[in-house]
């Protein structure tokens, strides 16, 4: 019990001290039915050795992106992060620090949520971001909410090119608000159906770009379609990295941005933890419907520049049934983790990579494209595509495991039964070496044969 | 200078009012100040090596971005300084005591850090093909059945990205159960009031509305009251338990069975499960679901607010509409899988209120939450909930004579205190908070719950030392002593030792400034 300072010694004297004769007479209040006789039925403690042997086996069987020629995307990507960021993260005084709920001593979480949210409404093209959300998904859903908050209407139209998970996470969050959410076929083409659907009613169109086959959409025109309507435009992206390189939402008429910002800093961790980004105009009393937590600039008592948690009377703390959302938590170290790379990388350096990874994305499309049976279904794209292969995209995954190459992600498990069987959608990004792309290539060359 | 007898110096004579000036650079010794990044970084500067593009012709379709986007960059020293200094501006349970009550500062072991680390689940696609990652299915799974055991529950949803995200989940569950039955007519919800916030708003996003259950004097649920709000409307409840008064609600299985009886469900709220792990499982108190707080019971850091992770157990009334996606074994049982989609569990018998969020949930926080729990094992587990409710009582006793106890008796993990101490000294809750943080603590939660009047709720957890408890309670004491003794005005001024002064809150909410935006001059300089 190495994390437990009590000797027997002193749980004694503290026994003693509090006037009972045994830690049981502590825990008379749980009913008699409800106490558990004997063990719970679990193993026993294990020394830190065992506990590393045992997970380290468990990691083991498990192939890690960094160990293979690597290709999988669809909504997480698989970049270099400077050692720097994983330091700085673990930091005692950030790693386990809570909720900055006594500014006076939490400054340093509150200064760098403060630059967060500066340097996300900064690449958003937005005026104001929020202090991060679970995830892009989870963010997805809120803007869907907010945006019915915002203009009193209850209709909301996805775009058929939106990640499925965000568009079921979505439909979830929504279901029992009587939202009623409509989407349009999912197309590795184009945004088919989005401005026929927009009406006098319609809260919001959702429109992911990249989208999740990769391709960019300019959202001009839709905008000017949806604001005429007095509907907003809630931009959606996965892959961060690309406002390093391309226009943002706000110069395209977005009214939130919302997205997933795991690719700058924040591992793969298989799914979790991400960090959600979410911004937005500063219009419309949008910053009193924003969901989530808010930093915020004040002074102190000698006048001092710093930051507290700010505008909480839109939360559940404070307003309980009537809050903007029941959201108590941010992703508070991912978003430090974001904040920290985005800060080594700069204007410069982000222009850079997004540079690097959509050179290296072309090349990879120029190499898998001229295979015969390969068709390149995506002409713009930043650095994700889709191929239309001969065969089940399913079946040339798995084939390619066994040439040790993990070579994207099979449409059919996004879309199950969704016509979509032979798309594969391919992701590459600055990681990816000549040799990657080579063995790429090779490797589908010949499971295609 | 005088020295004492051992040859050390003690003391050092000077003329100066060691606060009475402002030095040059804002800083104060080792307190450094530090400008927001931005005004410090430039936008030509990068900390990050990478290799020269290219150029040529691109596949954007005419979507390059044209103008800056204005983001300034540090090189890696600048960069290091920065978070560095500013992380010294910053609380920590690494540094001292952390008593937010509810919140649970615990020890965060680093092994748990390590293990995260391991590339084999730290670097790994959500996506990649699942033959190339049985091993993270399998851990999934392992620390599930660990929850599944400790709770008495035949199923978890292990999705849920914190505790209110496990809330919404439990809820949804219900809800979708009730639809089910075809009961449209249950939307009323029972919150006592000394419910978390979330616990309302959790039970609105769900289509329900609340009705609040009043505390009886003993800080519990008030059962008349509860039963006299039974009835077919009534969609179910939701309890904390043990409860945001730091007490058991020693009428729950009784609250369990009449609210069955009526027909609702009972959402157990589990942020305070650490108060009772190995020693009560929720399945036995006749809960149909309860989410739980893995970085509270099982000490994966707070990271600053976040991220949690806040799995959700269900009983089998409601295991068959537990979220998507979750584990399942293959058809020929040979391998693990994971059911993303209503075709993946057809047949099965599960019906799915829908999906909580995109892929599989904190893989991150599962991998550091299994490696506390195989660290501690079955009995080490138990211990940890024994140490945290002696340890709470340990202060409640030492406290209860000069700090005014909020209930009587003993409590659970945290004790619950209220402000009649220092009734007529001038301070309020707030001041006596602000005083602590120049000893060198970090206050205990205040004004919550909000049933009590001046709230003050302090939770040591399991991880701290008798002497180091002993300390505490001393400094506690003398200084409701000196607010006793009408030192007012040294608590009105406090903190005076912290990195800032008592920061303008009001202010700030009456003219939010959420973002850096550059100053005239700043853009004149950039030109």
């Amino acid at each position: 019990m190495r994390y437990l300072p009590l000797t027997p010694a002193d749980r004694q004297d503290m026994l003693q001290r509090i006037g009972v004769s045994s830690i049981d007479q502590l825990f008379t209040d749980v009913p008699e039915a409800a106490r558990l006789d004997g063990p719970v039925g679990l193993p026993a403690y294990q020394t830190e050795l065992q506990v590393e042997r045992a997970l380290s086996k468990l990691a083991g069987e498990n192939t890690a992106a960094s160990s293979v020629p690597f290709f999988v995307g669809a909504g997480a990507y698989k970049h270099h992060v400077p050692a720097t960021v994983d330091h700085l993260i673990q930091r005692s005084e950030f790693l386990t620090a809570y909720t900055p709920y006594q500014p006076e001593i939490s400054q340093g979480t509150l200064q760098t949520l403060f630059e967060f949210q500066t340097q996300v409404a900064l690449m958003t093209g937005m005026d104001v971001a929020n202090a991060s959300m679970y995830d892009g998904s989870t963010a997805c859903a809120e803007a869907v909410l907010m945006a019915a908050r915002v203009t009193k209407r209850k209709k909301a139209v996805l775009a058929g090119s939106l990640h499925p998970h965000y568009a079921e996470t979505t439909r979830t969050s929504a279901k029992y608000l009587d939202i009623d959410i409509a989407s349009t076929d999912p197309d590795p083409g184009g945004l088919s159906g989005i401005a026929e659907a927009i009406d006098d009613e319609t809260a919001c169109v959702v429109i992911q770009t990249p989208d999740v086959f990769g391709r960019l959409h300019d959202l001009t025109d839709i905008s000017e379609k949806a604001h005429a309507h007095g509907a907003l435009v809630i931009a959606v992206f996965t892959e961060p990295v690309s406002l390093g390189l391309v226009k943002s939402p706000g110069e395209m008429g977005a009214d939130i941005a919302v997205g997933e910002g795991q690719g700058i800093g924040v591992g793969l961790n298989f799914g979790g933890p991400y960090v959600g980004l979410f911004a937005c105009k500063n219009d419309r009393n949008f910053i009193r419907n924003l969901p989530g937590r808010l930093a915020g600039e004040t002074v102190d008592a000698d006048g001092r520049r710093g930051y507290v948690l700010t505008l909480s009377t839109r939360e559940q703390h404070i307003r309980r049934d009537k809050a903007t959302s029941n959201i108590c938590t941010n992703s508070g170290l991912c978003a430090l983790a974001f904040t920290i790379h985005m800060t080594l990388l700069g204007e410069k350096g982000l222009t850079t990579l997004a540079q690097l990874n959509h050179e290296t994305a072309c090349d990879l499309a120029d190499r898998l494209g001229a295979i015969e049976g390969v068709d390149l279904l995506t002409d713009t794209f930043f650095n994700e595509f889709a191929l239309r292969l001969t065969r089940p995209a399913a079946d040339v995954v798995d084939a390619l495991v066994d040439k040790g190459v993990l070579g994207g992600v099979p449409a059919s498990r996004l879309y199950p039964g969704g016509g979509l069987d032979d798309v594969l959608i391919v992701a590459a990004t600055e990681t990816n070496t000549p040799e990657d792309l080579a063995a790429f290539e090779t490797a589908l060359r010949e499971v295609l044969a | 200078m005088s020295m004492n007898t051992q040859g050390r110096p003690t003391r050092i004579e000077h003329d100066i009012d060691p606060g009475g000036y402002e030095t040059l650079s804002g800083s104060r010794g080792l307190d450094q100040a530090e400008p927001l990044l931005f005004e410090r970084g430039s936008l030509d500067v990068s900390g990050v090596d990478l290799p020269t593009p290219k150029g040529g012709p691109n596949r954007l379709g005419g979507m390059k971005r044209e103008g800056p986007i204005g983001l300034p960059g540090l090189a890696e020293p600048e960069a290091m300084r920065h978070y560095v200094r500013l992380s010294r501006k910053n609380y920590a349970i690494d540094l001292g005591l952390y008593p937010l009550g509810s919140c649970t500062m615990k020890h965060n072991p680093r092994l748990n850090e390590k293990m995260a680390r391991l590339p084999g689940f730290a670097d790994i696609h959500p996506l990649q093909p699942e033959k190339t990652v049985q091993g993270a299915y399998k851990l999934i799974e392992e620390l599930a059945h660990w929850l599944m055991v400790l709770t008495n529950t035949p199923a978890v949803a292990m999705s849920p990205k914190a505790g209110a995200h496990g809330e919404l989940c439990g809820m949804m569950a219900i809800r979708a159960a009730l639809d089910a039955r075809g009961e449209t007519g249950r939307r009323r919800v029972l919150v006592p009031e000394s419910a978390h916030g979330t616990n309302p708003a959790t039970a609105v996003q769900c289509g329900f509305f609340t009705d609040e259950i009043p505390a009886d004097k003993t800080g519990r649920v008030d059962m008349e009251a509860f039963k006299a709000k039974l009835g077919d409307d009534v969609a179910g409840i939701m309890l904390t338990n043990p409860n945001t008064c730091g007490l058991f609600e020693r009428d729950i299985k009784e609250i369990a069975d009449l609210i069955h009886e009526a027909g609702g469900y009972f959402y157990c709220d589990g942020a305070n499960f650490n108060a009772i792990v190995g020693r009560v499982r929720p399945g036995d108190l006749g809960i149909d679901a309860m989410h739980i707080n893995l970085h509270k019971t099982f000490s994966t850091p707070h990271g600053g607010g976040g991220p949690g992770s806040g799995p959700t157990v269900f009983s089998e009334a409601l295991a068959p509409f537990a979220p998507l996606p979750f584990v399942v074994k293959t058809a020929d049982g040979a391998e693990l899988k994971m059911a993303e989609n209503l075709s993946d569990v057809d047949g099965s018998g599960a019906r799915p209120f829908g999906r909580l969020t995109a892929f599989h949930g904190q893989m991150g926080m599962f991998t550091r939450a299994l490696t506390y729990m195989m660290s501690h094992g079955s009995d080490g587990l138990k211990q940890a909930s024994e140490d945290a409710v002696l340890n709470a009582n340990y202060i409640l006793a030492r406290l209860k004579d000069v700090m005014t106890p909020a209930f009587e008796g003993t409590c659970m993990h945290e004790a619950l205190f209220d402000d009649r101490f220092l009734k007529d000294t001038g301070v309020t809750t707030l001041d006596f908070a602000k005083a602590m943080i120049d000893e060198g603590y970090h206050p205990m939660t205040m004004y919550f719950p909000l049933v009590v009047h001046g709230a003050m709720l302090i939770e040591p957890t399991e991880t701290e030392s008798k002497s180091g408890l002993d300390r505490f309670c001393d400094v506690l004491l003398g200084l409701a002593e000196a607010a006793s003794a009408g030192e007012a005005d040294r608590f009105k001024a406090a903190p005076i030792h912290a990195p800032m002064r008592r920061l303008d809150e009001t202010r700030a909410a009456r003219q939010p400034v959420l973002r850096w935006t550059p100053t005239a001059d700043d853009l004149q300089a950039a030109e």
